[in-house]
This record gives structure tokens, sequence and C-alpha cells, in this order.
């Protein structure tokens, strides 16, 4: 399967999901001071098809399609790309994973059919600093992301809609008497 | 209207810290016609530049500079330079607050009596109690326009409250209802009334909410006697060879170092920055630092025994929708040794985002296990656990000896080991808490470990002697005396009540004093 360059494949819009990715720190080990810079960011990251599998099984939502995956790693990568050492370990990152993938299975991470088994594969690294930054970056961008959030039922802003006090934050009506 | 004093006008209060404690008082001090300059560290955002947005909003006002944490608490591991919830920006916490205004109970004011002696907890009474404190709550609630006061109506329940209450009702509990919050259920003092926006935590766009931000920093500018300097942090304060703190040193927004001089400095920052700040002041008069001659600044570091229940229903909730905390169970919050442990804790209703739930439902957890939960989200309801804890001499406020901030100061490394009272409370808390969603058919229960601190107190505690803390009954240092301490930091104990209204009651209390103080040439 072949990706095609985020950039031209993506809903523009998906790419500026608020300046509130210059903060998806507070899950990391370290605050990121950076910028979302929709334009600047290095290429291939997203593009890596392991990395997708990868932030899935970590973060599994049957609901959410690949893109939305592709689109919280180029986040990350756009967080990361004025750190030059965690920019080089997410680099290096799908080749640790198949590493991994090879040790337990004798196979390339992809190349492992099923999630369970791949989550094996990603038990055995969990302490390696890829992972950590790969986790911590996801648990932030992945579910930052506006357009995901009515999949959840989540409605986000509300002050513009008047808040809920005729919207609903009352109707509960399965509740015992 | 708003006031502009001279840098060498050394007949101002200094007022560290535009929060709950900082800006109430500078507030009040005003209204009695003293000179106040207010310094804050943050910026000036107001109602209109709030958004409804988690990360966004944690971007525009959580203080994000540098801390470091130690000890045993998940925080230094999950959250290690985020030992704290906290704002920086005008109006401080405030911003932030969910609105939850309790007293304390007569007997919190005096934990080592009631609870006796806990074997590594270094209780205390407060110098102050119950009967004292009593008008100052009443003066509080009023300013605040808490609900359950002043004939304010409580607010309307929201679907979050209602499973609670459905649950607790179901086992037996008999004190639940909406709160005392300092949020209008009717307009009042030239503010709305509650929306429902569900964003309480990000800053209230409705202004329902109180928030020294637009009531009691506007209030203090009109009278022309209060200016508020935004970005203007505080390094250290300065004294005479007498002992007496002359000038408060801070960098402006302009990143220039400046020295305003004051007649007395009230310290309102917050217990994790006003015990750096005091460590920060040492000299060779106070080498351990400002107001540390008994060593107690920086210690006795409380932050409440939290914890979060999730519960998870077959039919849908949408807890996020409305007040995000106006619902609570009282009747464990009671002293009852016989359930394992001294003091006890409130139940409150909490919803977050999908963003927030994502990242602190489980810090660390990935797989299906915990995705499985976010798949119900709309599901959910949620409660917060807050209890008192136990202060303890170790877990403390102090500098860093490696990090320094973009000042070159020092930071602030917090150290939180549980106690092991704290761990029994949280423990019965969460099967409390589990047992009111399962009432009501919870097919799946959650429980959530403390989040980055929101309640941070005790780091500057009140003591009758001297030797046991920093500050007397005032707020007063026993060592500077004209140093007070105003915010949470000077908490003798903690109370299982949020603490907000005890802060700012003892705000206004300190006020008077002070203007006492000033107006007989005391101080
Ligand atoms: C999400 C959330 C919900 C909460 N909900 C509730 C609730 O429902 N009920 C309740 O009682 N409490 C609640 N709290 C806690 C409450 O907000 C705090 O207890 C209260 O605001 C503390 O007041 P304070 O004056 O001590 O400090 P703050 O309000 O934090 O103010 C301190 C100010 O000092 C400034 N400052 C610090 N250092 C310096 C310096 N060196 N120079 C200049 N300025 C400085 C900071 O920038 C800040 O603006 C909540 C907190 C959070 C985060
Ligand atoms: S729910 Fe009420 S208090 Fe909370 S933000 Fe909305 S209007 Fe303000």
């Amino acid at each position: 399967m072949h990706i095609a360059d985020r950039t031209s494949n993506f809903d523009r819009r998906t790419l500026i999901v608020g300046s509130g990715t210059a903060v998806l720190m507070a899950s990391a080990a370290t605050l990121f001071p950076g910028r979302v810079l929709a334009q600047s960011v290095p290429t291939g990251l997203a593009d890596s098809n392991s990395l997708i599998r990868m932030a899935r099984d970590l973060f599994p939502h049957d609901r959410l399609g690949d893109d939305q995956y592709q689109h919280a790693i180029a986040t990350i990568a756009d967080q990361l790309a004025a750190d030059a050492s965690k920019n080089q370990l997410l680099r290096a990152g799908a080749a640790l994973l198949d590493d991994a993938a090879r040790r337990k299975y004798g196979r390339p991470y992809l190349a492992i059919e099923h999630e369970q088994d791949r989550a094996l594969v990603l038990k055995t690294i969990e302490s390696s600093d890829f992972f950590k930054t790969l986790r911590s970056g996801l648990v932030t961008s992945l579910y930052n992301q506006q357009t995901l959030w009515s999949r959840f039922g989540y409605e986000g802003s509300s002050a513009e809609k008047g808040g809920y006090i005729r919207r609903g934050f009352d109707d509960i009506d399965w509740l015992p008497a | 209207m708003t006031a502009k004093f001279d840098l060498n006008d050394d007949s101002v209060v200094v007022v560290v810290g535009s929060g709950a404690g900082g800006g109430t008082l500078a507030n009040e001090l005003a209204q009695k016609g003293i000179k106040v300059v207010c310094l804050e560290a943050g910026k000036r955002y107001e109602i209109a530049d709030f958004v409804n947005d988690e990360w966004e909003s944690f971007g525009q006002l959580a203080w994000t500079d540098r801390r470091t944490t130690s000890g045993s608490w998940r925080i230094a591991t999950d959250f290690p330079e985020l030992p704290a919830w906290i704002v920086k920006a005008v109006g401080g916490t405030t911003t932030h607050w969910a609105g939850a205004s309790l007293r304390f109970q007569d007997h919190e004011w005096k934990a080592r009596t009631t609870y006796g002696d806990i074997a590594g907890a270094a209780l205390l009474d407060w110098p102050i109690d119950a009967a004292e404190m009593a008008p100052w709550y009443a003066a509080a609630e009023f300013r605040m326009g808490t609900t359950g006061t002043n004939g304010i109506p409580r607010l309307p329940g929201n679907n979050n409250f209602k499973v609670l209450h459905a649950g607790a009702t179901k086992i037996g509990y008999k004190e639940v209802h909406t709160g005392n919050m300092s949020i209008n259920s009717q307009p009042r003092d030239g503010r709305g009334a509650c929306q429902q926006i569900g964003f309480c935590f990000q800053g209230c766009k409705s202004g329902a909410k109180w928030s020294t931000l637009y009531t009691e920093i506007p209030k203090g500018e009109a009278t022309g006697k209060l200016e508020v300097r935004a970005e203007c942090h505080v390094l250290r304060i300065e004294h005479d060879a007498r002992g007496r703190a002359t000038a408060a040193i801070y960098v402006d927004a302009d990143g220039k170092i400046q020295r305003q001089r004051a007649r007395v400095v009230a310290i309102a920052g917050n217990s994790i920055e006003s015990p750096r700040l005091l460590l920060n002041s040492a000299s060779s008069l106070f080498p351990h630092g400002l107001a540390n001659g008994a060593g107690h600044v920086g210690r006795h570091y409380m932050r409440h025994t939290t914890g979060t229940v999730w519960g998870i229903f077959d039919k849908p909730v949408h807890m996020y929708r409305g007040t995000v905390m106006a619902g609570i169970v009282r009747d464990e919050a009671r002293h009852e040794p016989s359930r394992g442990y001294v003091g006890g804790f409130e139940m409150e209703t909490i919803s977050l985002g999908l963003p927030f739930l994502a990242a602190f439902m489980n810090p660390g957890a990935w797989g299906r296990d915990f995705t499985s939960a976010l798949d119900r989200y709309d599901h959910m309801a949620g409660l917060w656990i807050v209890g008192e804890d136990m202060p303890q001499a170790n877990n403390r406020v102090t500098l860093s000896s490696e990090v320094k901030d973009q000042h070159g100061m020092p930071v602030a490394n917090v150290h939180y080991d549980d106690h092991a009272n704290d761990l029994a409370m949280r423990a019965h808390a969460y099967k409390q808490g589990e047992a009111i969603y399962n009432a009501v058919g919870a097919t799946r229960t959650i429980v959530t470990p403390p989040y980055p601190s929101t309640h941070n107190l005790g780091t500057n505690r009140m003591s009758g002697r001297p030797e046991d803390g920093v500050v007397d009954r005032w707020g007063r240092s026993h060592e500077v005396s004209n140093l007070f301490i105003s915010d949470g930091s000077q908490f003798t104990t903690s109370a299982a009540e949020n603490p907000t209204l005890t802060i700012v009651a003892l705000a206004l209390r300190q006020a008077e004093h002070l203007a006492g103080l000033m107006s007989r040439n005391e101080v």
C-alpha cells in the first residue's frame, strides 16, 4: 500500500487542530515547547506504515480511520521538529519496531497478523525512549483532533452555542426514579 | 481610574499573585483606601479570550514554567515536570477553578486535638477556630455569591449529578445535592447565570463563575488604589538591616529587572511558588530563606487525598454537559476513625473532555482495555474524591540544585510521599465511589489516580508558636513583621474541603487586620 504525501492527501482543516497542539505535553515525560507548523513537517515519519500500525495498536479504536492515526503522528513530528535527538528517536523507531518483532516472531512488525501478537511485541519495547515518546505524544495528539470527537459522542466547544442550558444538560431519562 | 504607582513609593502594599488569595486581598485593601501594587507573573486574559478547548486553554493559562518532582506519589513518574495544575495569569487559578466552596467542619480547625498523635504526621491545630472564622466565611460566601448561602438557590443538577444522586441515595447517603458553588444560579453582582457550558476548568465564558479576574480585580482597580502589573514575575524579596521587607525585585514584561519598594509585602503565589520565592530570597541575615528561621518554609506540603471514579453505563450520560462540579456527597466528610483512617472526604461530580480523559484516566496506559473505556465516553459518569491528607515534614518544596527557570532562578522541586492514612482513605473512597455507580447499573467502573495537584497547601503553615510554623494567626510572618502570606500555603492542615473559600475568608480577615496595623502605624 502506498500512502501519498499527507499534505496533499489530507483535509487541510485536520492539520490545524488549534494551538492546543502546542502543549501536547502534560502526559509526556518532558514538556515540549513545540509549535504547530503544518508546512514544515519533516517528511517520512507520518508516512511510515509501521508507525501508523503501531499507533493503532497502542490506541485501537475500530471507529477511527488510519488517517487519524497518521495525522496524530504528523503532529508529534511537528512537535519534535526542533528537538534533534527526539526527532532521531522517532526516525529510528520503525527499524527498532521491526527488530523487536523479528526477535519475538521472526518477521517484521507489519507481517504479524493479530493485534494481540503485535501488542506482545510492543510490550517488549515498553521501556524504550522511542515507545514512551510515541505513546505519550499520541495520547494527546490523537485525542486532540476535533474531527474525531463526535465519533466518541463528545461535542466540544459549547459557549458559542449558548452552552447546554437548552441543549440537554439534564436530559438523562433512564435513571430509576 | 487604574492607579499607577512609582517604583520608589514605599508606602504601598505589594501583593505577589492575583489569584484567590492575592486578588481578594488586593481588592479588599484598596477598598479600605490602601495603595496596592499587585505583581502577577502571568498575562492578563479576559473572558473573551477563554477557549472551550482543553489543551488550548491549558496552553493559554496553566503554569508551565519548569518544576521538578520526587517522592513515591505517582505524579513523579507520570508527570515529573507537572506536579501541579495551576494557573499563571491574572486571576490565578480562579480562572480554572470549578467553584466548589465549602466551609471547613468545626473539628478540622483542631486536627491534632481531634485526631491525636498520628505516626509520621506533623499534625497541628490551627491557632484559630470555627467560631472566629464564621463571620469571615459568611463574608466570603456573600462576596463570591456561593449557592446554598445568602438565599442563593443551588444550581440545577446536570446529567452527571443525576447519576451521582441516584446512586448515592440508593446506597443510603443522605447529604447529596448540587453543592455550594461560587457560580451564579441567577444573575448577581453584575454577572449572569450559569449557561451550563461545561468548560468551568477552561475559564468561564459567561462570567457566571466567580474569579478574581473579573470581580475583585476590576473592583479594586475602580477605587484608584490598586495597580495590577501583569507579566511581572517576582524573583526575590529584599529586606533592610533590621530584617524588614523593603522591596520586591521582579522581571517585567520587557524582561527588565525592576525594584518596587514596599511598606508591606504579601505573598500569594500559591503553595509551590510562595515558598520558592521565600527560599530564593535567602540573604546573609536569613541564610535559609526569608521567614525561614524555624526551617518550616516549604515543608508540610499538602495536596488533598484525591482520586477519580468513573462509571460506565449501558445508556448515555453525556457527563460533560453543564457545570463540572455542581454535585456532592458529604456523608463521608466526617471524622470516623472506625473506617480505618482519620479525617474524611467529599465526593464531587467531575467530567473531563475526551482529550483530558485520555491523558489522565490511567497515565501510561495503552491497548484495548484502555481504549474500550474511551469508546464509551458518552456513557460515562465521574466523581472526584477530595479528602484530608496528612501534613508531613518531608513532603516539601525545595529549590532545585540543578534546574533554573528562564530568569535564572532555581526552580521548585515538589516532594510528596503518601501517608498510610492517605492511602487507607483513598482505598475506601474508591470503594464507595464504585458502589455509588454500581447501585445504578454501571457495567464497568474505573479508578483514576490523582491528577497533577489542583489544591496545593501548607508550605508556609500557620502556627501558634513560632517554632512550629512560618506565620501567625493573621498570616503574618513570625520573623519578618511586615511580611504576610495570603494564599493556601498558610494552611495548617488541609481539611477535607476544597480550599478556596477558606483562602478567600482568610484574605478578607487578613485585610482587616493589616489595615488596622497600618492605621495604628504598627507596621
Ligand atoms: C482545574 C481546577 C479546579 C479547581 N476547582 C476548585 C474548586 O472547585 N474549589 C476550590 O476551592 N478550589 C478549586 N481549585 C483550587 C483553587 O483554584 C486554588 O485553591 C486557588 O486558586 C488557590 O489560590 P492562591 O491564591 O493560593 O493561588 P492562585 O489562585 O494559583 O494564584 C497564584 C498567582 O500567583 C502568581 N505567581 C506565582 N508566583 C509568582 C511570582 N513569583 N511573581 C508574580 N506572580 C506569581 C501565579 O501566576 C498565579 O496567578 C481548582 C483548581 C484547578 C486547577
Ligand atoms: S458551566 Fe456555568 S460556570 Fe461552568 S463554565 Fe459554564 S457557565 Fe461557567
